[in-house]
């Protein structure tokens, strides 16, 4: 380490009296990228759980915009069941931006996404378990609500399984933030269909299709937005 | 593990118009610290960044064990700790929750070890609260109990003192000198200089 001088900056030994002495200690074993996943999971949704207002704002958003549309539109069942999937997948991917905002904002302020970038783990495997998290806390929920706000839409009871599933498949994809756009499409006629009482398979499969497309490809998408946004 | 080195050859970095780092060149060995000082705006949160590979330079290379960085940036970053400004800590989470998380992602930790750590840094008595409702100090000696966890050769601390009484900054002191006692290397951005009790040592000084 010879003390040097360049443009800009300059070196200079200051105190030089202990040597380098043992030997380095053994290096704790690594986590594997799966455990890795595992804690980064569990903690997204141990924090959401402590954070509750998060946890339930984007439900009680989705819950507002399905239930209050009725009343600024009008009470017309026929009417209603027309607008319904357009209203229930809108609303769907608006509460589900809001919980990916939650997810990340508080990461990239407090040093979290650059811990996580460099913490010698797959960056990909931790998108991945963060993406599950959103999923876990919005489009399981989300699914699961969807009865009640397809019902306050006039849909018809035989209707609302092929509901829940294509809102539960669906919002897989709204998760990863692969194709929102196709998300829509796909969406909405899947569950138009099953108002109307025909078979769904189709776009349903399609929506399944988009779900296993995006889970492969989206975390590495979101590992990559990651290093950029740290640069 | 013998002939660790961290090599530093000719980094530029330009900010728009700014010339940040122009041409910082240095050697770290085994059990050696590198004090980076300068004023504010100096580049010396920047440097840092881009020795861990976060921010890619125009020019130059950062060589670890005599390879480039660049080519297994992961392996790099499993051999690396750093400490931003910032505690990378959780508000919502205890002190205890944060470093089980935060390391456990990394390497594999029993309680005991974490326990040891946080009565190493003087934490033990707040480990179980909230980070919200601990000081910017205790914070810190938090954020330092997790890098000294993670047992790793290469220690990037920016302004590790910041915030800390004259009792913390003995112990940030202490910390660095035993991860340079078992031939660790650290790197530590600081305006005001680290504390006196910190030996083998090396300044770099970035000019404004």
């Amino acid at each position: 380490m010879s003390p040097e001088s360049h443009a800009g900056h300059a070196l200079a030994p200051v105190r030089t009296s202990l040597e380098p002495t043992a030997e380095t200690a053994p290096a704790a074993p690594a986590a594997d990228a799966f455990e890795a996943a595992r804690l980064a999971l569990l903690r997204d949704l141990q924090l959401a759980f402590r954070k509750r207002s998060q946890l339930i704002q984007p439900l009680a958003f989705f819950a507002m915009v399905t239930l209050l549309f009725p009343l600024a539109v009008s009470p017309e069942l026929s009417r209603l069941r027309e607008l319904a999937p357009g209203v229930l997948w809108v609303g769907a991917l608006l509460a589900s931006l809001l919980a990916v905002e939650f997810l990340f904002r508080d990461d990239a302020y407090d040093g979290t996404l650059e811990q996580y970038a460099l913490s010698g783990q797959s960056l990909t495997a931790l998108m991945f378990a963060k993406t599950l998290a959103h999923w876990l806390l919005t489009g399981f929920p989300l699914a699961l609500m969807a009865p009640l706000a397809a019902l306050s839409l006039g849909v018809s009871a035989s209707a609302l399984p092929g509901i829940v599933a294509a809102v539960a498949v669906g919002s897989v994809t709204l998760s990863l933030i692969g194709s929102i756009g196709a998300v829509l499409i796909f969406g909405a006629r899947a569950t138009e269909l099953a108002i109307h009482g025909a078979p769904a398979h189709a776009p349903l499969e399609l929506l399944a299709a988009l779900a296993v497309l995006g889970t492969t490809l989206a975390p590495l998408a979101a590992a990559a937005a990651v290093r950029i946004s740290l640069e | 593990m013998a002939d660790q080195t961290l090599e530093v050859e000719n980094l530029h970095l330009w900010r728009g118009e700014h010339h940040v780092l122009r041409g910082v060149h240095f050697a770290l060995a085994r059990g050696a610290c590198l004090e980076v000082c300068g004023a504010n705006g100096s580049g010396k949160t920047t440097l840092l960044r881009t020795l861990c590979g976060l921010i890619y330079p125009e020019d130059g290379r950062v060589l670890w064990n005599g390879e480039n960085v660049r080519r297994d940036l992961r392996a790099f970053h499993a051999a690396l700790a750093y400490l931003g400004h910032e505690p990378p800590l959780k508000s919502d989470l205890t002190a205890r929750e944060n470093l089980h998380y935060w390391i456990g992602i990394r390497r594999q930790l029993s309680a005991e070890e974490l326990t040891a750590a946080l009565a190493r840094v003087g934490a033990l008595s707040f480990c179980e609260r909230q980070v919200r409702t601990l000081s910017a100090g205790q914070r810190r000696r938090v954020a330092l109990a997790g890098i000294a966890l993670l047992a790793v050769p290469l220690w990037l601390l920016d302004e590790p003192v910041t915030n800390l009484d004259a009792e913390g900054r003995e112990l940030v002191a202490g910390l660095i000198g035993e991860q340079l006692a078992r031939g660790g290397m650290v790197v530590a951005a600081v305006h005001q200089g680290l504390p006196p009790s910190v030996r083998n040592l090396t300044r770099l000084e970035l000019a404004a």
